[in-house]
């Protein structure tokens, strides 16, 4: 027996510990979310009505089973709050992510066309903000973005507005914050394809008559498509049930799905409807994060 | 004709105006926090007066211990079950339920943090456990191990496993080819993966709101409660000092990554 095969088998015994953890504090939540998504709303501590009475034996279980009642993913299909909720949560995440994309491509570009050590530095400097708390991040655009803030300062400094300009709880503001917060999540996976690829493949376009940005569009984008695909989805996702930033930037007019599953939690207390919330958003989201993982056991395999 | 390996004049325009867009705000926020005047956006020449106000403000003062011990201790179990984790998936080979394993790993890392607090708070809840520091750092150590799982694993796949077996076929038990080969190479990215658990925990907000109970408030749900009722010069003295703190810890981290990396091996990308 090989000693790789030796070495196997401690390791599967490392899988124990985080294994349980994960199951207990990951896998076993989503149970009572969806257990509690389907009982009914009480006033009482805590809002809900218990489904299940495991004490009570097997009688108890069936007619609990026979209570059960969909009503809260009735209630959600039928108030227009909510599906508005989650059709606003696509549109701004859809367009975000476009932005991101923007916006990203050409950093991502520029990074891996420095020379290799300049490539190093310029991932750390991308990073770094990252490791910046998020809040903080958003705070410090509150302070750029206020009536008398730094950029209506600027602006009117520079004869380009006559009058400050309400920057704040606009969807401008929460479209900024989202895309600063995210940026690193857009560029990293983009350099990653990017530094990857040979120049001599956009080179032998261009010798062979590509304008520039034929090169670009026949060559190094469809060769980049890896990374465009996992930036995407990794900007995405999160940003469907995005909560602090539309809260602290955007008006208070049309609300995201995080943020409406948030206020019937916190502030209507209606535990099972944001439970049943949080299980379409979950269904809603389980769709790019199945692409997701056979997109990264495609590039596995090519490795 | 080494014109695509050559920067142009768009790649450098759009290098320097991204970075400027990702540092620039934080840049003007440490700069106001020595602002003297009251009022956030005029300039009252510099002043620590907003550094004395924090430390007068107990609820403040609280709220940053109790973020720091969350942190500390979700990112120590953290670190050392998202260390386990690393090893059975890149050493491990097959096992039952390695996919569920994996997915359960990777799934946080994605999923939005509304989803994950209340799924946590609806189990403590359930199991009438009373909200505070340990249901917080439960869920801080959930989130935080999938990131040092992910940081240590990347390590230990770059590493040349002849080392390992070189340990085994002279002799040593695989426990202590792990222990006496292995660990040190990769002590690193471990310590790497801590600093990393140790401020997302110190930044978590949404989470925290989820699982902590009243009267244990965490920094960023105190930041967050003041920012809503509007900007305030205190908020960006505490923002700088929370700052500077994970300056400090970027810069041991990226330390303890230059150490791997003169090992001969590439480092983990965080």
């Amino acid at each position: 027996m090989s000693a790789r095969r030796i070495f196997a088998r401690p390791a599967r015994f490392a899988a124990i510990a985080p294994y349980v953890w994960m199951v207990l504090f990951f896998l076993v939540p989503f149970g009572f979310v969806l257990k509690i998504s389907l009982s009914q709303t009480a006033i009482a501590q805590p809002p809900y009505e218990p489904v299940f009475d495991l004490t009570a034996g097997w009688a108890a279980i069936r007619a609990a089973f026979a209570a059960l009642s969909i009503d809260n993913f009735r209630l959600l299909a039928s108030d227009d709050i909510y599906v508005f909720a989650y059709l606003r949560s696509l549109t701004v995440a859809v367009t975000a992510t476009a932005l991101l994309l923007l916006i990203g491509y050409p950093i991502a570009y520029g990074m891996a066309r420095l020379p290799k050590r300049w490539q190093a530095v310029a991932m750390v400097l991308v990073i770094v903000p990252f490791w910046t708390s998020f809040l903080i991040r958003i705070y410090a655009w509150i302070n750029i973005l206020q009536h008398d803030g730094l950029l209506n300062q600027i602006l009117l400094a520079l004869h380009l507005v006559s009058e400050p300009v309400v920057w704040l709880s606009t969807d401008t503001a929460m479209y900024i914050g989202i895309v600063y917060s995210y940026l690193p999540f857009m560029i990293l996976p983009l350099y990653a394809t990017l530094a990857k690829m040979e120049p001599a493949l956009e080179e032998a376009a261009s010798d062979l008559g590509a304008p520039p940005w034929q090169v670009f569009w026949l060559v190094t984008f469809p060769l980049s498509l890896p990374g465009v695909g996992a930036g995407v989805l990794l900007c995405f996702i999160p940003v469907v049930g995005e909560f602090v930033i539309p809260d602290l930037l955007a008006g208070s007019n049309s609300l995201m799905i995080g943020q409406t599953l948030w206020l019937e939690f916190f502030t209507n207390k209606d535990w099972p409807v944001a439970s049943s919330a949080a299980i379409v958003l979950l269904v809603v989201l389980l769709l790019p994060l199945l692409l997701y993982e056979r997109l990264q056991r495609r590039q596995l395999e090519e490795r | 004709m080494r014109k695509f390996s050559r920067l142009s004049r768009f790649n450098i325009a759009s290098l320097v105006l991204g970075l400027a867009f990702l540092y620039l705000p934080i840049l003007i926020l440490v700069i106001y926090s020595f602002n003297a005047s009251r009022l956030v956006t005029v300039w009252g020449g510099w002043s620590l007066r907003w550094y004395r106000e924090i430390f007068a403000d107990r609820a403040m003062i609280e709220a940053s211990w109790m973020s720091l011990r969350v942190a500390v201790a979700s990112a120590t179990i953290a670190t050392l079950i998202g260390t386990l984790a690393a090893v059975a998936l890149s050493r491990g080979e097959r096992f039952r339920g390695r996919t569920l394993f994996s997915g359960m790993l990777y799934a946080p890392l994605v999923m939005p943090e509304v989803i994950t607090g209340l799924s946590l708070l609806l189990l403590f809840v359930a199991l009438n456990a009373e909200r505070g520091f340990w249901t917080v750092t439960i869920a801080h150590t959930t989130l935080t191990m999938c990131f040092v799982a992910v940081v240590v694993q990347s390590r230990l796949g770059s590493l040349d496993r002849s080392l390992e077996e070189a340990a085994m076929d002279l002799g040593c038990a695989p426990v202590r080819a792990f222990l006496s080969v292995t660990l040190p190479l990769i002590a690193p990215a471990i310590v790497a993966g801590w600093m990393l658990a140790f401020t997302l925990s110190l930044d978590d907000l949404v989470i925290a709101s989820f699982t902590t109970g009243p009267g244990s408030a965490t920094l960023p749900i105190r930041i967050y409660s003041e920012v809503r009722l509007g900007v305030k010069p205190e908020i960006n003295a505490i923002c700088t000092l929370v700052i500077a703190l994970i300056a400090v810890v970027i810069v041991i981290a990226s330390l303890a990554s230059k150490l791997s990396n003169s090992q001969g091996e590439s480092a983990a990308p965080l």
